[in-house]
């Protein structure tokens, strides 16, 4: 009898659980089904001298960092900073310029430094669709098997570098 | 008066978002705008691909429609997204392990339902009953 009496409450409670989850995901945030799987082979121009071009082939055995960003993403200049520190701390970080034009591209790297070893263009957003790319920026782990290992959505937070991306870096390199 | 005239320039410029995109009577725009309603914008997450105007969904409608040149099916295409976005870009999940209790959850939840109706029902009936025995 007593049970039935608080049945009703448990099972609110239990809404309220969920809901309250739901409250704090955020919705943006669509798991990649590219995790674990093979990184999509690219070649494209190299930003601010088309007559090279990167290769995806270049990184095998490496363990590399793939960032997505454009000039017109205001994400991405408030996440530049910190890819700047990373490049010092000789974080193997190579750009993707998506969908940007290319002298507005050099432009920011220009004033804002240049955080990435090579930075591939991809113009017409084709090698970003390819990559699951949905909003710039978005960060991918690639181990030494080309496979990519995480995808960071949105900028690269002090959180996510320090818990999540060093960690994997470190695990990686062995 | 203005706001009058302000009314009209909006709908003056006001656009499907297939306008800047060559549109023609062929068989594969029939196709493209069949299949884009069913799958979701991943910029703005409650439009389908066929009303969103963001950059990616016409890079998308692009990629769909040199798919639909080039002979892919529209299963094929719907494969080639799933691949990079996940399920999330279509607006029909698949039943599968992840989506089995979005897909039965409700004839779950209707079937518990029945069952505390009939249960509660009979109770309640042989109450009565037996308070009718004993007046």
């Amino acid at each position: 009898m007593k049970l039935k009496l608080i049945l009703p409450l448990l099972l609110f409670v239990v809404l309220v659980g969920f809901l309250g989850k739901g409250l704090f995901l955020d919705p943006r945030e669509v798991p990649s089904p590219l995790i674990g799987k093979p990184a999509p082979t690219f070649e494209a121009p190299v930003l601010g001298d088309s007559s090279k071009t990167f290769s995806t082939e270049e990184m095998k055995g490496k363990v590399w960092l793939l960032n997505t960003w454009a000039s017109w993403c205001v994400a991405c200049r408030e996440e530049h900073p910190l890819l700047v520190e990373m490049r010092k701390h000789d974080i193997p970080l190579y750009g993707l310029a998506y969908k940007d034009v290319e002298t507005d591209a050099l432009a920011v790297l220009e004033s804002m430094g240049d955080p990435y070893i090579t930075t591939a263009n991809d113009a017409d957003g084709t090698i970003g669709i390819d990559y699951g790319v949905y909003g710039v920026p978005e960060t991918y782990v690639i181990d030494k098997k080309g496979i990519i290992r995480y995808k960071q959505i949105g900028v690269i937070t002090p959180e996510a570098l320090r818990d999540t991306i060093l960690p994997l870096l470190k695990e990686l390199a062995v | 008066m203005i706001r009058n005239l302000l009314f009209v320039l909006l709908l003056a410029f006001a656009s499907s978002s297939f306008a800047n995109e060559i549109v023609t009577d062929s068989p594969i725009d029939a196709r493209l705008r069949e299949l884009s309603t069913e799958l979701r914008c991943l910029v703005c997450q409650n439009s389908t691909l066929a009303d969103s105007d963001a950059p990616l969904a016409q890079d998308l409608r692009r990629e769909i429609r040199k798919l639909m040149e080039a002979g892919k099916t529209d299963e094929e295409i719907v494969a080639y997204l799933v691949a990079r976005y996940g399920d999330f870009v279509t607006f029909r999940p698949p039943v599968n392990a992840s989506t089995a209790l979005l897909w039965f959850g409700p004839f779950i939840m209707l079937i518990i339902g029945a069952i505390t109706l009939v249960v509660v029902l009979k109770k309640r009936a042989a109450i009565l009953t037996s308070e009718e025995n004993a007046s």
